[in-house]
């Protein structure tokens, strides 16, 4: 089997991000970079799969990155995770998730995987719809925001995180999966598999060469910071807070 | 053309997400609603009465009932040529819809919109609400998701009541590629989490499922519904419905209580748009106190249960 798993790069989920001061978008100069962590998500369900023996111990796991070269660097992440091989579609960074799916698509077509897993959602554009617009574009079943995924003969039976609790699906595969938290925690890469990522195969795949247009539908007008909520009072004991509320914010 | 609103019902009525939509809808015109599955003539009924409702289509088909992406996607692209917007609430249902729908469309959706400036033209959150972008669209149908908390509710009544009722045939899907198995929801008796006027959240600071009995305590005085941070879901205290935050529910109560949480970024993202924020937290340099109206440093196991009992006292005066 062949599992294909989508992998941004994205700003670390640690910074405090800032606009910048022509307000058109988010200043990423030296700022800290890693891989989506829906994504690291996305790695290891893939790698579990096949430790578990759910599926073929020769089974591969591809990962693909689409952005400027530096993308390379996550795909190598994934690689240091457990990861055969790699392929970076290169493209410049932000693109928009429906060229993204179409560029996924593209690679789909070349490589025929029974699986594709994606992140839910991408920290920084916080869009939630590649993975969605993927399946779409495929004709395939989709496994949103899932919790829980195992191989059920020739199906695919998911676990989705949906707003009242949980739901259980059975998809028909080939499919699309994006991950939610609590699918699995992600290992980290050890020190000698860290190095042994440099060594496996990674590919790089102009996006220009894919027959996709890349030309944007969203136009970013102005990128601004939301007002900033200032501090308010403390308050000395459970009795004040409770009076305050009630008498000063009239919250009840 | 049509601004269409794909609304979710229960039978009866139509859900309070989409309510929330439906006022982001209609800043733009009179809109058309779609309601889809079992049920969905009777919601229609009642949808008559919410103002700004100038159509409603219905496709009572049980093959809606569970609102597979794979299934009601067609449905919205056999609907998409006579429409000039097509808006529903971010829900786990919409999300999980539209991005499927908009690239059968060949259309960028645009998510999470938190302010309509234009027919073409939305204000959306990124990077967890810590930026937001103006975003304008070139594509001939809008496909956009609603941010609940940043729309209020519609209300129920007070149209006019002649809204037109549609019959509409179901479409093709590709019945075997998704089965809906089952769903494990959680009933609760108290208000929802993304309609709440006051949410009293746990964070890890809780330590366990068992001692979120003191936020219902809580709760069950204020009327209030209860969420929580990310680590006390992870941490298996309470379900994944709970989870207010970034990747969880975006809320904007009339009052938060953040009890046990830290106030990582993640948090912020689901509730600093609240009225009035309270959190009781032991640690006076956590950074929720930074956007806290009203902070309080103790041990929540202290706290909770004299903020619980001063209630009493407040309530009844
Ligand atoms: C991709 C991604 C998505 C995420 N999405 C979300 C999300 O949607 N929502 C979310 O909440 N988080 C999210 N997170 C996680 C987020 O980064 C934080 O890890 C999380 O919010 C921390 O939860 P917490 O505040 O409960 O725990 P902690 O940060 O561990 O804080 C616990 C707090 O409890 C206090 N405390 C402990 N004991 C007591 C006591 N006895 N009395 C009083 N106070 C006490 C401590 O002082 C501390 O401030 C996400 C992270 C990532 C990477
Ligand atoms: N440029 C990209 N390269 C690789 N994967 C991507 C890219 N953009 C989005 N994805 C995948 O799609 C998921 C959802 O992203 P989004 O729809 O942008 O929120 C991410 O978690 C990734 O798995």
């Amino acid at each position: 089997m062949k599992i294909l798993v989508a992998v941004k790069r994205v700003t670390d989920a640690n910074v405090k991000i800032r606009v910048n001061a022509a307000k058109t978008a988010v200043e990423l100069t030296n700022v800290k970079m890693a891989m989506n962590p829906f994504d690291e998500i996305g790695v290891e369900a893939a790698l579990r799969l096949k430790e578990s023996g759910q599926i073929d111990a020769a089974s591969e796991i591809i990962a693909v990155s689409v952005g400027a070269a530096t993308s390379g660097e996550t795909i190598r992440t994934a690689l240091a995770m457990g990861a055969d091989r790699g392929i970076l579609v290169e493209a410049t960074d932000g693109l928009e998730p429906l060229i993204v799916a179409k560029l996924l698509q593209q690679v789909v077509k070349r490589e025929n995987p029974e699986l594709v897993i994606l992140g839910k959602q991408a920290i920084d554009d916080d869009c939630n719809q590649t993975g969605q617009m993927l399946a779409g574009l495929l004709g395939w079943a989709q496994g949103s925001f899932a919790s829980k995924l195992a191989i059920d003969g020739n199906r695919l039976a998911v676990t989705r995180e949906v707003d009242g609790g949980l739901e259980n699906v059975s998809l028909a595969m080939p499919a699309i999966i994006t991950t939610d938290l609590r699918l699995n925690e992600p290992r980290y890469p050890s020190l000698p598999n860290i190095m042994k990522a440099k060594k496996k195969p990674l590919d790089t795949l102009p996006a220009a060469e894919l027959g996709v247009d890349l030309s944007p539908r969203l136009v970013v007008i102005s990128v601004e910071e939301p007002p900033a909520r200032k501090a308010g009072i403390r308050v000395n004991s459970a009795a004040e807070l409770a009076d305050k509320l009630h008498n000063e914010a009239k919250a009840f | 053309m049509s601004i269409l609103v794909f609304a979710e019902h229960d039978g009866k009525e139509v859900k309070t997400p989409s309510l929330h939509a439906i006022t982001a809808a209609k800043s733009l015109g009179k809109i058309t609603l779609l309601l889809i599955g079992s049920g969905a003539k009777t919601a229609a009924e009642s949808a008559k009465n919410i103002p700004g409702v100038g159509e409603i289509l219905v496709a009572e088909s049980e093959k809606y009932n569970n609102l597979l992406a794979e299934q009601v996607a067609p449905l919205l692209v056999s609907l998409a040529a006579s429409c000039s917007h097509i808006f529903a609430a971010a829900t786990s249902v919409g999300k999980n819809i539209f991005p499927r729908t908009a690239a059968l469309l060949d259309v960028q959706q645009i998510s999470e919109i938190s302010a309509v400036k234009s027919a073409d033209t939305f204000i959306r959150p990124i990077y967890a609400g810590n930026a937001l972008a103006t975003v304008q669209s070139r594509d001939k149908v809008k496909l956009i998701t609603v941010r609940m908390a940043a729309f209020e509710a519609s209300p129920r009544t007070g149209g006019d009541g002649t809204a037109a009722i549609k019959s509409i045939d179901a479409v093709a899907g590709h019945d075997d590629l998704a089965k809906f198995v089952s769903s494990a929801l959680s009933h609760s008796e108290r208000p929802e989490l993304t309609s709440a006027r006051i949410v009293i959240s746990g964070g890890r600071g809780m330590q366990n499922g068992e001692n979120f009995k003191l936020l219902d305590a809580v709760a069950d005085k204020l009327g209030a519904a209860v969420g929580a941070s990310r680590a006390a879901v992870d941490s298996g205290y309470v379900p994944n419905e709970f989870q207010v935050g970034q990747t969880g529910k975006v809320i904007a109560p009339d009052l938060y209580i953040a009890v046990g949480i830290s106030g990582a970024i993640q948090h912020l993202a689901g509730m600093k748009d609240s009225k009035v924020i309270a959190c009781i937290n032991k640690d006076a340099d956590a950074p929720i106190f930074q956007v806290a109206d009203y902070g309080l440093v103790a041990d929540l196991f202290e706290a909770v249960p004299q903020f619980s009992a001063a209630l009493d006292g407040v309530l009844k005066k």
